[in-house]
């Protein structure tokens, strides 16, 4: 680190990865973005706004709505030399691209002995909350983190969203780079100017507290320090950890903490079984931290059913700040 | 009037020792699977010969090619070392994968050739992705993919070949249409008479040849390269083929008669080109039969070499992402095999990705 003053601006979560991807372009021509409709229109949720008047349709690549064919692209294109990031309009639809994500970018380093790696990033605009319904609003990041090969990055406020998607967008590996769309416009907070990277596989501690634990992902993060404001109140101190990257996973970051308080809440937005969130428990269990737990780790995860249209059921099947509050309570209470 | 390739006794002694290196190859490998010598399964192109020569023959060395479950005569066409492939059937740390792929990931970058693949259609997209990037580097190169007839039913070739054509990529699609997916035949499986008919459906040229004369798979894939180099987007080419044998090692043949297998021996694409270059009197007998020993000759030493490599390391959770300095945590391995790869015409060396890194502003 260098001890010049570092510049910081406010922007929101979309402004923040629009500035990553600019940057990144203007710093190494081998960069470029191909999606649906990321061009005239900006992308579904205007992360690319105006780039292609900045860039050109050459490196701000609009195609088919044809998402194996886009996956495939980048991955050829990032075997011979450049560093395509790729954007699935939203999450869900990668089911139309795993063979190419999963059977060959994920894999081909390994599977070629290491003569060639690709350096790919797809970002994945993920989650409930817009009334989209079952097909535009899952979290399946434990399909991405479930396949070796694979980096997955999830990013809970804009200075990581931009750091982390620089480290992505570096790194020679195929990362899947997963943004809650809640967080595009409502989350606004201070950033820093510059292409500085914030390392894979380094959690963050947002908050600090001695009586529990809450590891949280993605738009969770904010919910469990809403939360823990309103635990603080009572007279419950919270330590939030955001892991930020799931695989690689500082795992000992989160177990570190969860010792120290001994307790430990997980919070997912994705449903619970087999989920993000059974891992970081599995972690916990598997580890000398089990001796320090004072009562069973907890999880708040949605519901195992697909998200519903009807508002009111959308935002019943995922947690919500109440939610985290009456867990937090009831694991401290009971032990 | 331009020679053929059976006129020219360079060309006609280049097509001879490469089809009859796969031609030795496969039916070593053959010998061997039967022996129990090699692990897993064997997708074998016997039969098939003329169809990788004459289209790796039209190539650059710095184009590139993507291949299928059935790549060792691509692989082979496209100058890959036979002995490292051995190594790599023997799963063998000096094989091209080091032991880690198998028969249907052989690839060796530095010639251009980005792989077999597992998955049919697999290598489809990642070939019109090469061709992009070769569009946005602004270089000539031509990214050219074989795929079977069984490819053309899945939803990747046509969204790949779309996009090619849209963007004008420098891509060669070339069905190997060998007439089976599997059992199923080709006429039961699409309404049209020929693959390459649907090329129209994508606005692009379109042209069948018979796979079995390497002249013609050869003019085909050079006036589809020419097209494709000049900025002028794809050309759908089909050669129509035969395997000889089985589709894996678990075919017993029952979707087929000895009768028609017969049928297509007798129009061996080997014994073809050997009777028009004899007819040309451009190599005599003995010539030929010094391509066919040489042949022999090579694929029994790429036996030798191959199984005398050193077994795989053993290090898989260090194998399984390339280094990176923006990653505090993913433990990595000791990356390249033994033989490194030189900086590769096309692709990005793994080794030089990372140390791009640290290169990056």
């Amino acid at each position: 680190m260098t001890t010049t003053e570092t510049q910081v601006e406010t922007m929101t979560f979309a402004e923040a990865i629009r500035a990553a991807l600019t940057e990144a372009m203007e710093a190494d021509e081998r960069v470029f973005v191909l999606g649906e409709d990321i061009g005239v229109y900006g992308g579904a949720f205007g992360v690319t706004t105006g780039m292609l008047d900045r860039f050109g349709e050459e490196r701000i690549r609009d195609t088919p709505i044809a998402e194996e064919a886009i996956m495939g692209a980048a991955v050829g294109a990032a075997l011979c030399g450049m560093r395509p990031v790729a954007e699935m309009q939203f999450s869900d639809f990668t089911a139309h691209a795993m063979d190419q994500l999963v059977n060959q970018a994920a894999k081909v380093y390994f599977m070629l002995g290491g003569a060639v790696s690709v350096p790919l990033v797809v970002r994945l605009p993920f989650g409930s909350g817009t009334g989209a319904a079952a097909q535009h609003s899952q979290s399946q990041e434990a399909w991405y983190a479930h396949t070796p090969g694979l980096k997955v990055v999830m990013p809970s406020n804009p200075a990581d969203a931009k750091g982390l998607l620089h480290a992505a967008i570096r790194d020679p590996n195929p990362v899947v780079f997963m943004e809650h769309k809640l967080l595009y416009r409502t989350a606004s907070g201070p950033v820093p100017k510059g292409d500085g990277v914030i390392p894979l596989g380094v959690a963050a501690v947002p908050r600090e507290g001695g009586d529990l634990t809450i590891v949280a992902t993605g738009i969770m993060v904010s919910r469990a320090l809403t939360a823990a404001e309103e635990l603080a109140a009572a007279g419950i101190e919270a330590t939030v950890v955001d892991p930020r990257t799931l695989k690689p996973l500082d795992d000992a970051t989160i177990l570190e903490r969860v010792r120290a308080t001994g307790r430990a809440l997980l919070v997912q937005e994705a449903p619970r079984t087999a989920g993000f969130m059974a891992e970081v428990a599995a972690r916990i269990s598997e580890s000398d931290t089990l001796y320090y737990l004072l009562a069973p780790v907890r999880r708040l995860s949605g519901l195992d059913a697909p998200i519903p249209y009807n508002p009111d059921l959308e935002k019943a099947s995922v947690p919500q700040v109440p939610d985290i509050v009456q867990a937090g309570r009831a694991l401290v209470e009971e032990s | 009037m331009v020679a053929t390739l059976a006129q020219s006794k360079d060309d006609a002694r280049r097509v001879l020792a490469t089809m009859w290196a796969i031609r030795r190859f496969e039916e070593a490998v053959d010998e061997m699977f039967a022996r129990g010598l090699l692990y897993g399964t064997m997708h074998l192109s016997i039969g098939q010969e003329a169809s990788a020569t004459g289209a790796c023959l039209a190539l650059r060395d710095d184009d590139v090619i993507t291949s299928t479950h059935r790549g060792h005569g691509h692989c082979i066409a496209k100058g890959a070392d036979l002995g490292r492939m051995m190594a790599e059937l023997l799963a063998r740390d000096t094989g091209y994968c080091r032991g880690r792929g198998g028969s249907m990931h052989i690839a060796d970058v530095t010639k251009g050739n980005l792989g077999a693949n597992g998955i049919v259609a697999g290598g489809i997209p990642i070939a019109v992705g090469a061709g992009l990037a070769h569009k946005l580097q602004g270089t000539d190169k031509v990214a050219l993919s074989f795929f079977g007839d069984g490819a053309t039913s899945e939803g990747a070739f046509h969204e790949s070949v779309n996009l090619a054509a849209i963007w004008d990529l420098p891509v060669v699609f070339v069905c190997e249409n060998n007439h089976y997916g599997m059992s199923m035949s080709v006429e039961e499986v699409s309404r049209l008479e020929r693959v390459a008919d649907r090329a129209a459906g994508y606005g692009i040229p379109g042209g069948t040849v018979d796979g079995n004369d390497v002249q013609a798979v050869y003019e085909a894939t050079a006036e589809a390269v020419a097209h494709a180099r000049a900025g002028r987007g794809p050309t759908l080419i089909e050669a129509v083929t035969y395997r000889w044998k089985g589709h894996s090692k678990s075919d017993q043949n029952l979707y087929r008669t000895r009768e028609e297998i017969e049928s297509w021996r007798e129009r061996d694409p080997i014994d073809r080109f050997e009777q028009a270059v004899l007819e040309a009197e451009t190599l005599t007998e003995a010539e030929v039969q010094q391509v066919r020993d040489q042949a022999r000759d090579a694929v029994r030493d790429a036996v030798r070499v191959g199984q005398t490599g050193p077994p795989s390391s053993t290090d898989l959770l260090g194998a399984v992402y390339a280094p990176s300095e923006v990653d505090a945590l993913t433990v990595t391995g000791d990356g390249a095999p033994a033989p490194a790869a030189e900086a590769a015409p096309g692709p990005v060396a793994a080794s030089a990705g990372a140390r791009g890194e640290a290169e990056a502003p």
